[in-house]
């Protein structure tokens, strides 16, 4: 690896995921569980300004698309539909390496509002990686069919998310998950999302950790949540070390930074 | 008694997950915590895999899987 994205910043990084980085938009990552409308709302997103494609090396279908919000043209990109972020499946490692490591602008967590319990798992997932999330409750009109009733104001102070509401089949909310997003690319609003907080037995370690990866990548902090990858490591991920050599040249197989469980 | 060994139609409730820390991690993130109840809704011919109702969502298990589920009869 000549020239690799650690030199040459995020762009090159994202083009390393079929995003092109010489249009310099914003890009919005659509996130969500399988069969939460995902498509529906990234379609209605981007109508028919899209591109399908494959995710380089893995026969996994890579949808991204366009559209222009107040004269600023936005990349989106829908990312497979995952339960989780901790890449058990190609599809979740694809997800949590895009958000980790190409960095979207903005991150919308798409949940299927009658069956919100099972979605905000991931919305966690998510918070844990990325601050800029929007949460998009989908499916709104089978939540009232089900006499369903989400007290909105009270989840977005639980979870010091924006959540949009929105019917994707029939364009409803649409422009207000458009408003939000501006918002969030020029900066407009502050996010600071819930954080998950674990036993003192894991935060102990991961004290610990976090300084030691900050010593030895002092580079590595600018471009990935040190947090997280201390949590990581803690589990015992080994595909995150693949991603971390392929995005960064960091080898961290032959580094002593996590001590050896006792 | 394993997942594996609820009838049709009957309500469990999960005890406990008796697997690898990966193995366990992806069955919790499909969202078998403890105290969850799991509802086995059809089998396929075979007698393997097996549709499970799971927090309002069907999914499929295998029972190399299930087998690995500790669950209680409600």
């Amino acid at each position: 690896m000549g020239l690799t994205a650690q030199s040459s910043g995020v762009n090159l990084l994202r083009e390393s995921f079929n995003i092109d980085g010489d249009k310099n938009n914003p890009v919005v990552a659509l996130a969500g569980n399988p069969n939460t409308g995902k498509s529906t709302v990234f379609n209605g997103l981007t109508g028919l300004k899209q591109h399908t494609g494959n995710w380089p090396g893995k026969t996994v279908t890579q949808a991204k698309g366009y559209y222009t919000y107040l004269s600023q043209e936005y990349t989106v990109v829908d990312l497979p539909g995952t339960y989780s972020l901790l890449a058990s499946s190609i599809e979740e490692q694809i997800a949590r390496d895009f958000i980790c490591f190409a960095q979207p602008e903005v991150t919308v967590v798409i949940a299927d509002a009658t069956n919100l319990e099972r979605n905000l798992n991931l919305l966690l997932q998510v918070t844990e990686l990325s601050e800029r999330v929007v949460l998009c409750l989908n499916l709104m009109d089978e939540a009232e069919r089900k006499n369903i009733k989400i007290d909105l104001n009270g989840l977005a102070t639980d979870l010091q998310v924006p959540i949009v509401p929105t019917i994707a089949r029939d364009e409803k909310g649409l422009s207000d998950l458009k408003k939000v997003i501006d918002k969030i690319v020029n900066q407009e609003v502050q996010l600071d999302p819930i954080k998950i907080k674990y036993s003192s037995k894991i935060e102990e370690k991961v004290e610990k950790i976090v300084p030691e990866l900050n010593k030895q990548f002092p580079n590595l902090r600018k471009n990935i949540n040190i947090r997280w990858l201390a949590l990581r490591l803690l589990e015992g991920d080994r595909t995150i070390f693949e991603t971390l050599e392929e995005c960064y040249d960091v080898n961290l197989k032959n580094k002593k930074v996590v001590e050896r469980r006792q | 008694m394993k997942l594996t060994e609820l009838p049709l139609k009957k309500i469990g409730e999960v005890v406990d997950i008796m697997a690898d820390p990966n193995k366990k991690r992806r069955l919790l993130d499909l969202g078998l915590t403890e105290g969850t109840e799991v509802i086995p809704k059809r089998r396929s011919p075979s007698g393997d895999p097996t549709a499970f109702l799971i927090r309002g969502t069907i999914i499929a298990l295998r029972s190399e899987e299930t087998d690995l589920i500790e669950v209680e009869k409600k």
